[in-house]
């Protein structure tokens, strides 16, 4: 029964709430002020480096 | 140096390999052996003959493709073996005579079936996950595979592994694991594989040029994590020994059914559906030449996706020994995950928003749109069946093989058709695909094709539950085992007629698609030299 009473004590214990407050707390940071431009940038990934990688010059972008 | 090291092991494996062949206790592990040795023996004389040669330099400045261009071969040729069985044990059941009295033993129907799940989920479905995440993060972290021919490993790897579990499905090994059926060695060495193939995923997104990891990155990800995890815990076994293919459980019981269909949900969650919304977000908007409708909502339907899932496996053990609050566990988590799955459903369909009129003009986008639709479809259905009440009905029936074959045939088929129709054209260096029309055919069947097969599961699956519960005044049941068989005769021939369409559109696809490779106008060079100019 080990393992029945692991499940139940995390179940029991704040594990479930701080799965779901680290979840809440993403959700929240996904849609924080001012992420539009960083989420539009990362959007067109892309449509970027499509033939070649990007050069070694480039790498501090 | 490193030559050195490789020949002694390869010495080693061959070494062991004989002593197997002789010591073998089984046909399927002197089989085995014996493919092990072909294979080791063929390595070490070829890493014989490159030792002490020059070494070409790998050009850093370009893409590694040659795996992937293998990898599209392997998706294809294993999608039509797949497919193929698939049709042959449809048939099976609806001519029980097609299990061949000469071939008893091997391929009749329980031995066929493996192969078939394994072949297109891990075959086709695996081939498809590793050439599109190869292709994918190099495009999206603008940097080469790392760890060189770390992913030529992967590939041989990953085929030796698909060879060896055909031929023991076939020979009788298999620890009646369901999608975990090879056998303690395979196992092993499947682990071995994939960490290597983790290690170079995670390694080109290490050394990525671009600031941020794009989400199709994150979904390959948590695809390859999640599976090497499930793999581990649901094939934890003790060999009874090294000489035979035997192994035993080390869970037993409910335990042990638990951890199964916990493995067995997420291995569709993660495989089935993470890995493969990794390519909906690369390819979709490549081919729709736009970005995807939403990053914020791509980011919460990743994480909502990776918490829910985990939890719904055991949905798949209602009214069994396991305790009530689990499978009540299972069934809600399961209704909630319904939120994130058509958040990412939405998500895909809306990238073509202001693009709809490409469903017209080009048939591989309304390929990948028809697959997000049934994936939608499909984890409508799904939340739905794991509801106790449903479930009392659907479960043992043919309505749950339906729902798997909306989203692996719908979703997962087509999604990859679509993924390879934009791949071939690129990694062959051509203008565009040999033929819209076939594109098209291909299409028409393969959506008539899970048409058929989804309509008549639905109805034969409906009907046997139905009867299976119908019971007379005097509470006695009505129908007998064999009436339900006899009754479902004609869904299983339209069905077998679907999985006939949806394998001759895959026919027509491998045709367009080695026509496109061989015959398809080039790239203009000019042109071509225009691409290779980065975007800024």
């Amino acid at each position: 029964m080990e393992e029945y009473t692991f499940l139940r004590q995390l179940a029991d214990s704040w594990a479930l709430l701080a799965m779901f407050a680290f979840f809440m707390g993403i959700v929240i940071w996904a849609l924080r002020p001012g992420s539009n431009e960083i989420h539009r940038e990362t959007a067109d990934i892309p449509f970027r480096y499509e033939d070649k990688p990007a050069a070694n010059e480039e790498a501090g972008r | 140096m490193l030559n050195y090291i490789k020949l002694i092991v390869l010495g080693l494996i061959v070494i062991f390999s004989m002593l197997a062949i002789n010591f073998a206790r089984d046909l399927a592990y002197m089989i085995h052996a014996i493919i092990v040795l072909a294979v080791s023996a063929g390595m070490f004389l070829w890493v014989l003959r490159q030792t002490d040669e020059p070494v070409r330099p790998v050009p850093q400045n370009e893409y590694m493709d040659d795996v992937v261009r293998y990898g599209v071969i392997a998706t294809a040729f294993w999608g039509v073996v797949g497919f193929l069985v698939g049709t042959f044990i449809a048939f099976q059941l609806a001519f029980p005579a097609l299990n061949f009295d000469w071939a008893q033993g091997y391929m009749n129907f329980g031995r066929l079936r493996p192969l078939h799940t394994s072949a297109v989920i891990f075959a086709f479905g695996g081939n498809a996950l590793i050439a599109t995440s190869f292709y994918v993060v190099q495009r999206t972290s603008a940097a080469r595979l790392w760890g060189g021919n770390a992913a030529w490993f992967v590939f041989w790897g990953y085929q030796l592994v698909i060879v060896l579990a055909a031929t023991g499905y076939l020979l009788g090994s298999t620890h009646a694991k369901e999608y975990a059926e090879p056998e303690w060695y395979v196992d092993l060495w499947l682990t071995i594989v994939w960490l290597v193939y983790l290690a170079v995923f995670v390694g080109t997104i290490v050394k990525r040029k671009e600031p941020h990891i794009y989400v199709a990155n994150w979904f390959f990800l948590s695809f390859i994590i999640t599976v090497a995890m499930l793999h581990v815990f649901n094939n934890l076994a003790i060999p009874v020994s090294i000489w035979g293919s035997k192994s035993v459980q080390v869970f037993s019981g409910v335990q042990d059914a638990m951890v199964q269909w916990w493995y067995g949900h997420n291995a569709v969650g993660f495989f089935l559906t993470a890995g493969f919304l990794g390519m909906m977000y690369y390819f979709i908007p490549k081919q729709a030449e736009r970005p995807v409708f939403s990053y914020k909502l791509s980011i919460i339907h990743f994480w909502a996706l990776i918490f829910i899932y985990i939890w719904a496996g055991p949905h798949h053990l209602h009214y069994t020994a396991l305790p009530d609050w689990a499978s009540t566990l299972g069934m809600v988590f399961s209704v909630v995950l319904w939120m994130p799955s058509w958040g990412g459903m939405i998500n895909g369909l809306m990238t073509l928003s202001g693009a709809w009129d490409k469903l017209r003009t080009d048939p591989v986008i309304r390929m990948m749109v028809i697959s997000v639709g049934f994936y939608g479809m499909s984890t409508f259905e799904g939340p739905m069946m794991s509801i106790r009440a449903v479930n009392s009905l659907s479960h043992y029936t043919d309505w749950t093989i339906g729902h798997v074959h909306s989203g692996a045939l719908g979703w997962n088929g087509m999604i990859t058709f679509g993924a390879l129709y934009y791949l071939v054209p690129k990694l062959w260096n051509r203008e565009r695909l040999y033929s819209l029309s076939l594109v098209s055919w291909h299409f028409w069947l393969a959506t008539i094709g899970i048409v058929f097969y989804a309509a008549s599961m639905w109805v034969t699956g409906i009907m046997e539950g139905l009867m299976w519960r119908e019971v007379d005044a005097n509470g006695f049941l009505v129908n007998s085992f064999a009436d339900t068989v006899a009754a479902k005769f004609p869904m299983y021939v339209v069905r077998g007629l679907g999985g006939v369409m949806f394998l001759a559109g895959a026919i027509i696809m491998c045709y367009n698609l080695w026509m496109t490779a061989r015959r398809a106008p080039a790239v203009q060079a000019d042109t071509a030299a225009a691409h290779a100019t980065p975007a800024e």
